[in-house]
């Protein structure tokens, strides 16, 4: 399909934010490897950690297919200016309760996401949504099976997965931060929007975060955390950057 | 990833065997003879239960404390080829903890009670954790030449005679295996690679060729004691015959690459087809391992900040009808 220029930017933006997203999440969740609360956790972030990151990889593939840089000079070599994820992916991994709180949101949303991608016009893209689904389940799996059983479990696990629930929630509205390009992107049958998104992922969170007796902030208290979309973003992101490029900055040209 | 356990030496052989009924002992020895496995519910000499606690425990340790270098420079990991590998690697290492764990506690001692002598310095874990990946380098070296060492220990520990420490080996020496590859291929690429690649490899190799040496331990002792594991294939094979097998197999490899080896002596007898190379210090494998290495006192922290972190965790998760009994044997 051959797209305009104004087409091809409404595009790129939008595999930005998903990619950026995911390789950001997935790099914090591999920051738990060998720090977990049990080593079974260890083991599950890291296996999320890894499809993320993974599914970063193949969109950045696609960016390149449409004339951007390869994956790695995409994902290595990028300043924070540039990045289009959301705040909530780039706080650093805090405690277990903050992190899994995090996971459970952020994976929501991207399953919803995933699953209104399942029939995108931009083919490629529709390939891999379907794809990751299979995988998105397990994540979703994973934090809904925890977030019920601390919301529970004893009065210090209820009273931490409340506070991790608050300190989250405005953070993940920043998710469904709307892109200026939204309507070129539905009337070219790529995305039906955030909005919709948004509201499919109340729908979604909202039965598991009462079973696990854990109540979202009231509607009237929403202050969605807005910017990372536009490029603007946390202190943390840039440092965790330059982290990541430490070693494929000192010589971008060699074969690591 | 683990080199050798630590065998008391103090130990007296008759004491291993002593207050056992004779019966019973000449029974369970002629069952290993035979060639058959231990199981958890299988009568066992005390001692023999013990030793095994103490291998298949720190073994478990390394794994989870081996996770820790290595685990620094997945953040750090240039491209996402290197990046998806190391995970994928630190996250087999954490699973053999995992698996190890399980299998010390079929004879008895809890994983809560391993980890608190682990944090609490009670007991070990593989000496050359205590060293830090200083460089991108570094992990290439410990992903090939450390996983390559461990190999040749587990391979021959799983011929042992504890039939769930056997099986968690056969599985883990198949995981090791893709991580010897993978270091290997990450050697290559940096050996082969631009001048400042090929420095940092260099240099980790100069870095790392001690506690590599050090690996499988000091040569051991001739002792009643040791020859009484070895009966009771606790113990399969000294640690200098391991040493040995290592410099065999990958020290023309290493050479192959371009590499040097920091030790001027080194090189294969041809008459005795054995390995002249200088000793490592031990004095300073004795001083790491009692404490005083270049990151014990960060391992344990991090274990410990680790533990102490995920202790609300962990207790969300009892429930009085799960507590956990010991096995009858």
């Amino acid at each position: 399909m051959n797209y305009n220029e104004t087409q091809l930017i409404a595009i790129k933006d939008f595999l930005y934010k998903i990619a950026d997203d995911q390789l950001i999440i997935g790099h914090r969740n591999s920051e738990w490897t060998g720090l977990g609360p049990l080593v079974e956790e260890d083991i599950a972030f890291s296996s999320i950690a890894q499809d993320k990151i993974g599914q970063a990889q193949h969109i950045y593939e696609i960016l390149h297919s449409l004339g951007e840089a390869d994956a790695d000079t995409i994902a290595f070599t990028r300043s924070a200016a540039d990045f289009k994820s959301c705040h909530l992916v780039e706080y650093p991994i805090g405690e277990y309760d903050f992190s899994l709180m995090r996971n459970f949101l952020f994976n929501h949303a991207e399953k919803i996401r995933f699953e209104m991608l399942a029939d995108t016009s931009l083919e490629q893209l529709g390939k891999l949504a379907r794809k990751y689904r299979g995988e998105i389940k397990y994540h979703t799996m994973h934090a809904d099976t925890w977030v019920k059983q601390l919301g529970r479990a004893n009065e210090e696990s209820h009273a931490r997965m409340q506070t991790a629930l608050n300190e989250t929630f405005n953070l993940a509205l920043g998710i469904f931060e709307e892109s200026e390009y939204a309507g070129e992107l539905k009337k070219m049958g790529i995305f039906e929007g955030e909005v919709i998104l948004q509201q499919k992922w109340i729908e979604a969170i909202t039965p598991i975060l009462e079973a696990a007796t854990l109540v979202i902030p009231d509607k009237n208290t929403w202050q969605p955390v807005y910017g990372g979309r536009k490029g603007y973003h946390t202190e943390y992101l840039e440092p965790m950057l330059v982290e990541m490029g430490e070693v494929f900055r000192l010589d971008p040209k060699a074969e690591w | 990833m683990y080199g050798n356990a630590q065998i008391d030496s103090k130990d007296k052989a008759k004491s291993l065997t002593e207050g056992e009924d004779p019966i019973k002992l000449a029974e369970f020895e002629a069952r290993i003879i035979r060639g058959e496995k231990i199981e958890p519910k299988d009568w066992m000499p005390a001692a023999y239960r013990k030793q095994l606690i103490r291998m298949i425990e720190q073994h478990a340790h390394s794994e989870i404390i081996g996770a820790l270098p290595e685990g620094t420079w997945i953040t750090r990991a240039p491209g996402f080829r290197r990046k998806l590998a190391l995970m994928a690697k630190v996250q087999d290492e954490v699973g053999h903890a995992q698996l190890l764990y399980s299998a010390a506690e079929t004879l008895g001692k809890t994983r809560e009670d391993m980890i608190n002598d682990l944090i609490n310095g009670k007991s070990k874990y593989s000496n050359v954790f205590n060293y830090p990946a200083m460089t991108w380098a570094d992990t290439a070296i410990i992903a090939w030449l450390i996983d390559a060492g461990a190999i040749i220990n587990q391979v021959t520990n799983s011929k042992g005679s504890y039939g769930p420490y056997c099986r968690a080996l056969e599985r883990i020496c198949s995981e090791e295996s893709f991580h010897l590859k993978y270091g290997h291929d990450n050697v290559v690429f940096l050996s082969t690679g631009t001048q400042q690649q090929r420095e940092m490899v260099q240099d980790a190799l100069n870095r790392w060729w001690t506690p590599i040496m050090h690996f499988h331990g000091p040569p051991d002792k001739v002792s009643q004691h040791t020859e009484v594991l070895m009966r009771w294939k606790v113990k399969m094979a000294s640690n200098d015959d391991m040493r040995y097998r290592f410099l065999d197999e990958y020290v023309p490899k290493i050479w192959d690459l371009g590499l040097t080896i920091p030790d001027p002596k080194l090189r294969k007898n041809e008459e005795t087809g054995v390995w002249d190379y200088t000793e490592p210090d031990w004095e300073e494998f004795k001083r790491v391992i009692n404490g005083d290495g270049p990151c014990n006192k960060e391992r344990l922290q991090v274990r410990r900040w680790a533990e102490e972190k995920g202790a609300w965790v962990r207790r969300a998760l009892l429930k009085a009808e799960s507590k956990y009994t010991i096995p009858l044997a």
